[in-house]
Order: C-alpha cells, then structure tokens, then sequence
C-alpha cells in the first residue's frame, strides 16, 4: 500500500493547441490537505480535474503523462470512470446542489449506484450529513428542496452528496470562493475534521487558506504568459508559506503579485 | 411601438368581438350546451351539435401530443445533451425548416404517403385519425423540440458535472438532473405544440375524410373542428353560416386557454429560478 492517495508523474494538460499544464508531478499522501495556489488562470483548476478526468467534460483536452491511483493509471485504457468518480469526489467552485429535496441530494450518488432499500439510504444520508456538519440543521427538514438553503448550507449539503459515495479523496475548486467569511470559516472547520477520513486537495485563491488548512501546498505558475504552467514549489505548508525556497514563491506567497 | 401593440390588442379584441356577435343568433337559437354537446352535426337539416367535432379534434390532438410530445422531447434531449455539435448544427436548421413547411404541403405529403399506409396497416379508408395525428405530430414537432431544447440548454453546466462527478453515467445525470430542471419549459413546450395543432386545418383537412363522425377505427374518415369550417364556408348560408362562427368561438376559447396554461408554466419556471 503506498503511502500517496494520488500521484502525478509528469503530467500535461493541453486544451486544443494551448498547453495549459506541463510536466506536473505531484503525490498527494494519504490523510492529508493539499493546497493548490497560484495567479489566476495559472491551471490550479485543470490540475485538479485531471485526478478524477472532469476536464474532459469541460472541453476537449489532451492528457499526456501518469496518475497513479490505488495502483492504476487514471488515464489507462482499463480505467472505469465511473468507478474513478465514485472514488474521487468533488465539491465545485458555486454551491450546486439538485433541484430536488435536501434528503434526494445526498442520496443522489447512492440511487444511481442502484442502492435502493429506504433503511440503508436513511442512514447513509444521516451519515454523510453528520461528517458534513449539517445534519443538525437540517433533520427536521429533510425533504424540503435543497435550493431554499442559504449558500454555506448549500456547499455542505455538496459536501455531503459527494461524501455519501464514500470517496476516497475529496477534491475542492475553490469551495469557498462563492461564501462569506462565515460560512468559509465552517468549511474550513469541516475540512479541518474530514482529513481524518479523506484525502483532500483543494484549490483556493486565499493564500490565509492555504496556509490555514492545508498540510501540504503546491505553487503553481507559468514562466511567461501563454506558456505552460508549471509546479514551481510544493512542500510542507508551513515551509512554502515562511521559507519558501523559490523566490516567485516568495514574491506571491507575500502578496507581490497575483 | 406602442401604436403597433396596440394594434394587436385592438385586433384580437375585435375578432373576439366579431366572432361572438356574428355567432350570437345561433348560439341563442340552439343554446350553448345543445350546441356544444349536441352528437349530431347536420347542418343542412338545421342539426347544430358539435360533439362529433370536438372529438374529432380530441382523437386529433390526442393522437398528434402521444406521438409528437415524446418524439419532439426525445429529439431536443439528443440536440441539447448527446449530439455532437457539427451534426447539431446540420439537425438544427433541417428541424427548424419543419417549421416553416406550408401546411397544404404536409397535407399533400399526407395524403399520398401516409393515408395509403395507414389504409393497408388500419384497413378502411385510410383516411381519419391516424393520419391526422402523424402529420400533426410531425408538423408541431419543431416547435417541441425547439423550446425543450432552449429550456435544457438553459440547465446550469454545474448540475450536468455534479451528477458526473459523482459517478454517475449521463444518461442517469439527463434524466434524474437535467430534464426535472427543465421540466417546465418542457411542459411549456407541449402545449404550444398543442396549441399549433389545435389550429392546424389545412393538413388535417386534406387527411381525415372530413365526415363529421365519431372517430371510431383508424382509418374511418372524421371531421375536425378547424376543418370542418374552412370546408362549409364556401357555401354555408343563414344559420349554418352563423354556426361556423360557433365553431370559430370555440376555438378562440381552447387557444386562449392554452395560452392561459402556457403563460402560467412559465411563470412558475421564473419563479422557481428566482429560489435558485
């Protein structure tokens, strides 16, 4: 058993003719929080859909190089995805949960796994809204639409759709970007208690973040505009943001550019 | 701009008004409901009963929502969803040409394709419900498939990546996601197929054998409510001629319903996009 959840090994990402990512090695380790920083359009989210292929959704783009997961190349030709997506969640950027009941949302992943049986849904819908520290806000109202929740509540109730699987990793575009300070601070809070069970990379702008939650952080930037992004740090947290050893590194963590 | 809504106003409010005026002797004469539900329609012998016709039009329209709702939805989810988009961009405006397709020529194509098959599958004349729903069917298609497809389109990208995204397959995420968010322009859809259908008459009038009969077999000639007054305005006299303006009120009040549900659909979608 590796002691990684995900690893990239040189990884390219181009959409059409423009090479958006280039050469990215990552590994992920288990249990852990990984930030992905960076100026904006600098491919922090092209990276992180790349570990459960949801770019390809997105666009058409080409993949080059390796993710290792469990063992298995993401990329390969015997790869399932939607075994790949079961395994590896995913919590957007803007809150979208289903125009359906709070209680349909969470189940959601679990109906189209074709679990039916009412007494295992219950549970598992109470589970993942505990883990996403929601159920007590909600149990009363289980089968009211889960649009009438305010923003926050609704990026939990995400969170718990896309825990109620029993994913693996969990990754975060940018979860927060759409929240106010409160309702950030929660998130943080549950990320804080979900990397006891889950692997989670999160993409973020706020660099407080970042230093907050994450372990880990990897800063990533392109040499110039129009060329590939690339890795240029990735280490312990409390290292990128103090002493950072690259001097681009520097420059943004401190708030020089970006 | 002004001058020129107001003029539409003003003209359906006077046709309104024309219409019920000129049908008022009759409608006095006979009364409302004997000339509503009267099951006979022998104008000549001074038989003013329309139920014959209404059911004509209902097996017609009825026939035309089975065939054309689920064809037309079936397509806009394809366009919007699954197509490719080169190939979409062929589809779209062949579909769209359905639309603009005079009526007599669907009647045309009708009448010497669709009335001899139904003729050998159905026995009979061929000529009657059956063939009145295809065409129907065919002719408010586009309109179907065109404002469905607007309303899936309109589907947040977000809901289509989180139902992939959590492993399920897409036709799962089309059909559990996608299509309830669209739902009401999907029913909006519907009904203004409906409401073309309702007053259709050139092609229904070249397919159905115009006899105004209770629809019965397949292929037994029926008569229609649109129809049935473009056939007996050339000739129809006193009251014959203020019962075809019967008929025309009728008809305003079905149109006018549907717009009524029509409008009331789309309100609800606006208001259920403002909670989102």
């Amino acid at each position: 058993m590796s002691e990684y959840a995900i690893e990239l090994r040189n990884v390219s990402v181009a959409y059409g003719d423009c090479q958006c990512l280039a050469d990215v090695s990552l590994a992920i380790p288990i249990n852990s929080v990984v930030a992905l920083i960076g100026p904006s359009g600098c491919g922090k989210s092209t990276l992180i859909r790349s570990m459960n292929r949801t770019n390809e959704l997105v666009a058409k783009t080409v993949t080059t190089g390796e993710v290792n997961f469990g063992g298995r190349d993401v990329y390969g030709s015997r790869m399932d995805l939607r075994e790949l997506r079961e395994r590896i969640g995913m919590v957007f950027q803007r809150p979208n949960p289903f125009p359906k009941s709070i209680f349909d949302n969470v189940a959601w992943g679990l109906r189209s796994n074709g679990i039916r049986g009412r007494k295992r849904l219950e549970e598992a819908v109470e589970r993942s809204l505990r883990a996403a520290a929601l159920w007590d806000a909600v149990s009363s109202k289980l089968d009211q639409p889960a649009l009438g929740l305010s923003g926050g509540q609704q990026q939990r109730l995400c969170i718990a759709r896309a825990l109620a699987v029993e994913p693996e990793i969990l990754l975060m575009d940018e979860p927060c970007s759409a929240l106010d300070p409160i309702a950030t601070q929660r998130i943080e809070d549950l990320i804080d208690e979900l990397k006891e069970r889950y692997t989670i990379v999160i993409v973020t702008h706020n660099m407080q973040q970042a230093a907050r939650i994450a372990d880990f952080t990897a800063f990533l930037m392109a040499e110039q505009p129009h060329e590939p992004s690339r890795i240029v740090e990735f280490g312990r947290s409390v290292e990128i943001f103090t002493r950072p050893g690259d001097e681009r590194t520097e420059a943004y963590v401190t708030g020089r550019f970006g | 701009m002004a001058a020129a809504a107001a003029t539409a106003v003003v003209g359906v409010a006077l046709i309104f008004a024309f219409v019920l005026q000129t049908a008022w002797p009759v409608l006095t004469r006979v009364g409302i409901a004997q000339f509503i539900f009267g099951d006979t329609w022998y104008p000549t012998r001074g038989r003013f009963g329309l139920l014959p016709l209404v059911a004509g039009s209902a097996a017609l329209l009825l026939g035309a929502l089975l065939l054309g709702a689920p064809a037309g939805v079936m397509t806009a989810i394809f366009l919007s969803e699954y197509c490719p988009k080169r190939l979409a961009s062929l589809l779209r405006p062949a579909i769209d040409l359905l639309a603009g397709i005079p009526s007599v020529i669907y009647g045309f194509f009708g009448l010497i394709s669709i009335v001899p098959i139904v003729r050998s599958v159905f026995g009979g004349a061929g000529f009657g419900p059956v063939a009145g729903s295809l065409i129907l069917a065919v002719m408010i298609l586009p309109t179907i498939t065109s404002v469905s497809r607007d309303a899936l389109e309109a589907v947040p990208r977000d809901y289509r990546l989180g139902g992939l995204a959590l492993g399920a397959t897409q036709w799962r995420t089309v059909y559990d996601v996608v299509v309830p968010s669209a739902w009401s322009g999907i029913v909006t859809s519907v009904v203004l197929g409906v409401g073309r259908a309702v007053g259709e008459t050139m092609a229904v009038l070249m397919v159905i054998g115009n006899a105004p009969r209770f629809p019965r077999a397949a292929g037994q000639p029926i008569s229609a409510l649109t129809s049935q007054v473009a056939l007996d305005m050339a000739y129809a006299s006193g009251d014959h001629r203020t019962a075809l303006f019967g008929i025309a009120a009728l008809l305003l009040f079905i149109t006018m319903g549907l717009v009524g549900v029509g409008r009331l659909t789309v309100r609800r979608q606006a208001r259920q996009g403002r909670r989102r």
